[in-house]
């Protein structure tokens, strides 16, 4: 039988595809559903780890509902709306026009502390990067993030999901006075007492811009649900800034 | 082949060849982008390294069991099918079982196909010779391709981070305080270049056949 003649390479060619697209298409359907889950357990994870719980992906599963106490969904002029919050996908809502994206909102409490999770979702070099951003009580400071990636090149733009580039995030505030500021990355390094920046990844300067574009982007679209949450706040801020001023005047006398 | 000749001479040429004198990065200078791009540390170079010695001895062993069917005009499109469904198939078990592997790999699996020295191998070889031989053939520019994957992501991670496997080495060695600074040129990809150029020029100071004549 000689091999080369055209109907053994279409045939050949012909069997191969079908074989090959059953093999593949079998695997992708069987393994999904093991996918799907590790997918869920990781971001359960990363919401606990973004308000300071560290756990493996399988603990995440229960002790998620402790300490995640709701999930809202909001929209871009501050108003809630109906919708699981956990189910939203951002890489989807993006799509959409500003007025129309649902944002999902996660509440936590541990220890008796309120803390507010936001997700994210940006562009990093070669593909999506996304997160979690948790804000304090008083809806500026900011608590702890995480980030990750799907592409990033290892090393350098990847390092994001590393603790050495999230843990400075913690302490960062993204108001300024009464104005949004958002915190950037900063290549080079940011100044030691920059309140919005924190250092940028030597060689991933794309994705650490990504980075910023990102908090920058999705925060503001928070920003009309914070200031209705505001005024519950202010008390709290007031006497803040009393203690605030309290420590200055002590620095001053002594 | 009778089980007495699995480690014949030729096996074992097959295995030690491509680790010194036909090593498929530095002497055949096949795979360097892969070799360039994820060196900067020791962790993802291993695991390069061993996804490409699973993707590569196994579809040696398939293209060198079909090689009397494969018309030849489409036998480069057959190679780059079998390696292409190969990877898929790993990557997609990665996912499902071994989650935090698959993400460490994360983009080096599309990376694993246009390996040259894969394709390189399947044609040059499991074309042409028996299961086992291609097997061997596999595993043997694995290995060389790993050593020098290894070793150049041992001086770009010690001397560019001051860590091995994420471990602060120059650190607790205290060479910091000889005055010692991380060199932010060894994470780039030039480096890399430079890095694999060193390894060649030891290599041929050592195996002057290597060198070619005027």
């Amino acid at each position: 039988m000689d091999v080369n003649k055209n109907s053994n390479t279409f045939a050949f060619a012909a069997i191969m595809v079908i074989i090959v697209a059953a093999l593949l298409s079998t695997a992708a359907i069987e393994l999904k559903p093991f996918q799907d889950r590790n997918v869920e357990l990781e971001k359960k994870q990363n919401i606990l780890s973004s308000v300071g719980i560290t756990i493996d992906r399988d603990g995440a599963e229960n002790i998620y509902d402790t300490y995640i106490k709701s999930e809202l969904v909001i929209n871009v002029d501050g108003e809630e709306v109906e919708g699981s919050a956990f189910d939203v996908d951002l890489g989807v809502e993006m799509k959409k026009d500003a007025k129309s994206q649902l944002l999902p909102l996660f509440i936590s409490n541990v220890e008796g502390v309120t803390r507010y999770i936001i997700p994210l979702r940006g562009k990093g070099l070669w593909g999506p990067i996304w997160g979690f951003i948790s804000l304090e009580e008083d809806l500026n400071s900011v608590f702890g993030a995480v980030f990750d990636h799907s592409s990033e090149t290892p090393g350098l733009g990847a390092e994001i999901n590393r603790a050495s580039f999230e843990d400075p995030f913690s302490g960062k505030s993204i108001f300024e006075g009464d104005e949004f500021t958002s915190i950037k990355v900063i290549k080079g390094g940011a100044e030691e007492d920059d309140m919005h920046g924190v250092d940028g990844i030597s060689g991933g300067t794309i994705t650490s811009d990504g980075v910023s574009d990102m908090l920058d982007e999705r925060l503001r679209m928070y920003l009309s649900y914070f200031s209705t949450l505001k005024p519950a706040t202010e008390v709290d801020s007031v006497f803040n800034k009393l203690v605030s001023i309290a420590s200055v005047n002590n620095s001053i006398i002594n | 082949m009778s089980k007495s000749n699995l480690l014949s001479k030729r096996t074992k040429q097959l295995l030690s060849d491509p680790l010194d004198d036909n090593n498929p990065i530095t002497v055949q200078v096949l795979g360097i982008c892969s070799a360039l791009a994820i060196t900067v540390q020791l962790k993802p170079a291993i695991v390069m390294a061993l996804s490409v010695l699973v993707v590569l001895s196994v579809a040696n062993v398939i293209i060198s069991l079909m090689r009397k069917i494969i018309p030849s005009r489409i036998r480069i499109i057959v190679q780059l099918v079998v390696v292409a469904t190969l990877v898929i198939l790993v990557d997609q078990v990665l996912r499902a079982f071994v989650y935090d592997v698959s993400k460490e790999l994360s983009v080096f699996v599309g990376l694993i196909i246009t390996n040259c020295i894969i394709m390189g191998r399947l044609e040059a070889f499991g074309m042409a010779n028996g299961p086992w031989d291609s097997f061997m053939d596999g595993l043997g520019n694995s290995f060389g391709y790993a050593w020098i994957l290894i070793a150049v992501a041992f001086f770009r991670e010690l001397l560019g981070s001051g860590t091995l496997f994420g471990y602060p080495v120059l650190e607790s060695l205290g060479i910091y305080e000889l005055g010692y600074e991380n060199n932010g040129m060894m994470i780039l990809p030039p480096m890399a270049l430079i890095t694999v150029g060193v390894i060649i020029w030891i290599q041929r100071v050592k195996n002057i056949k290597l060198v070619e004549s005027k």
